[in-house]
């Protein structure tokens, strides 16, 4: 890659995604686009880079920038919050809201391991006389079809994933695991770019935003919390990762990741 | 968080909430398996005692029952099941958090681990990542 690859792609993720990509780091590019150019069939990166820029192709840049967001995750991560939704915030909802709909959001669901630990935690036990929706969403298309799927290798299912977890939810599928259906189902998927209006999407009670913040540029991170503080339905909360905040938001007493606006989170302190 | 006790120095000095380092006991008859797990083990800051099948892990703990024990299915002398079953009950043998680590990766028998009284499970190959999450899952790490 020239240097003004590099810098093609850092423009191109920050315009696009608001993703904060060092052009510096040479070796981090390669390997990420490496697969790219691989699946599409360019003879090497810098191929892949000239495609993008000289035929102007908006397919192509955007299976470059997808490339270039974070991808850890892991089921169950942070313990405590999935612990927090589904044995307090849950049932409070359910209890001041009797026959009504609870709406959960995960933001960023990367390979679905996030959304799917709240779905298979529900479906262990879910809070009596509501309902539940869950969405999921990720920039991703790639990520999305994966989580979708529901299909997990071996190393991934042991991240996170109790065996209990694992003999009651999944069955063997080739080399990997595949979630039972009826978890699956409960989850519904769509394509979303934070960066973008996020009004159409209606108000959640929950939102979980883990894991992308921090690699965020300033400017973008400023816009996709205002955005997601709008999607917050009145008393919703917005769910971080651990070292992650929300400075017009405030965290919740002894609710690891929760935030709220400041005055639903101190009358329900 | 580590369980603690009161020990005397040699000096005489009583120490109090000396943290007592963790012990976990590696069942497997592949001495490379052992040596892998108890460089991830002592990682996590157990104390690691090695034992090549069940009946000698069996002997390890009468004398001394570990925190953890990481345990391989299909050994000779005494399999990992067999081991599980006497394991516990042996007096104290329900204390021990018993982690199977087996290439076996059929759900059945994962089942039938759990069932038996394991209380996590790790299929093969493993990392130390995999190690970390099952062990605090389990609830000794
Ligand atoms: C590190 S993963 C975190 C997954 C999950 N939330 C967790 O905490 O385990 C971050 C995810 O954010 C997604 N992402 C990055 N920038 C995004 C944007 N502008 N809009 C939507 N999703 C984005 C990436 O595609 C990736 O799947």
């Amino acid at each position: 890659m020239t240097p003004q690859d590099r810098e093609l792609i850092a423009r191109l993720s920050a315009e696009r995604a608001g993703l904060r990509v060092d052009p510096d780091k040479t070796y981090l590019l390669e390997n990420r686009l490496a697969p790219v150019a691989r699946r599409e069939g360019f003879a090497s990166v810098h191929d892949l880079v000239a495609a993008i820029r000289d035929r102007d192709d908006d397919r192509l840049a955007w299976r470059a920038v997808e490339a270039m967001s974070p991808t850890e995750t892991a089921f169950f991560r942070e313990p405590r919050t999935f612990e927090c939704v589904v044995s307090e915030v849950l049932p409070d909802l359910a209890m001041r809201r009797p026959g009504g709909t609870i709406r959960l959001w995960s933001a960023a669901c990367g390979g679905g391991q996030e959304v799917y630990s709240l779905a298979m935690a529900l479906s262990e036990s879910s809070p009596p006389g509501v309902t539940v929706e869950v969405f999921a969403s990720d920039l991703c298309e790639r990520r999305l079809e994966k989580a979708q799927a529901g299909v997990y290798s071996q190393f991934e299912v042991q991240r996170g994933l109790s065996a209990r977890r694992l003999v009651t939810h999944f069955e063997s599928l080739d080399d990997g695991f595949v979630l039972s259906p009826r978890v699956r189902q409960m989850v519904r998927w769509r394509r979303v770019n934070l960066m973008e209006d996020l009004s159409r999407l209606g108000q959640f009670d929950l939102v979980l935003c883990r894991g992308v913040l921090g690699h965020l540029l300033e400017d973008a991170r400023a816009r996709v919390l205002s955005g997601l503080e709008r999607t917050l339905a009145p008393g919703g909360r917005l769910v971080l990762g651990a070292g992650e905040s929300a400075p017009g938001l405030s965290p919740v007493a002894d609710r690891p990741g929760f935030h709220g606006r400041a005055s639903a989170a101190r009358a329900a302190a | 968080m580590h369980p603690s006790l009161t020990i005397r120095r040699e000096n005489g000095d009583m120490v109090k909430d000396m943290p007592r380092v963790k012990l976990a006991l590696v069942i497997d008859d592949s001495r490379v398996v052992r040596k892998v797990a108890r460089r991830i083990l002592e990682d996590l800051d157990f104390e690691v005692a090695e034992a090549g099948d069940g009946a000698e892990g069996l002997a390890w703990c009468r004398t001394e029952m570990p925190d953890a024990v990481l345990l391989d299915w299909n050994m000779p002398v005494m399999d990992g099941l067999e081991f599980l079953q006497r394991l516990r009950q042996e007096p104290g043998g329900d204390a021990p958090r018993v982690v199977f680590c087996s290439v076996e990766n059929d759900l059945d028998r994962v089942r039938s681990a759990l069932d038996a009284g394991a209380d996590e499970y790790i299929m093969k190959p493993f990392d130390g990542d995999i190690v970390a999450s099952k062990l605090t899952l389990a609830g000794v790490l």
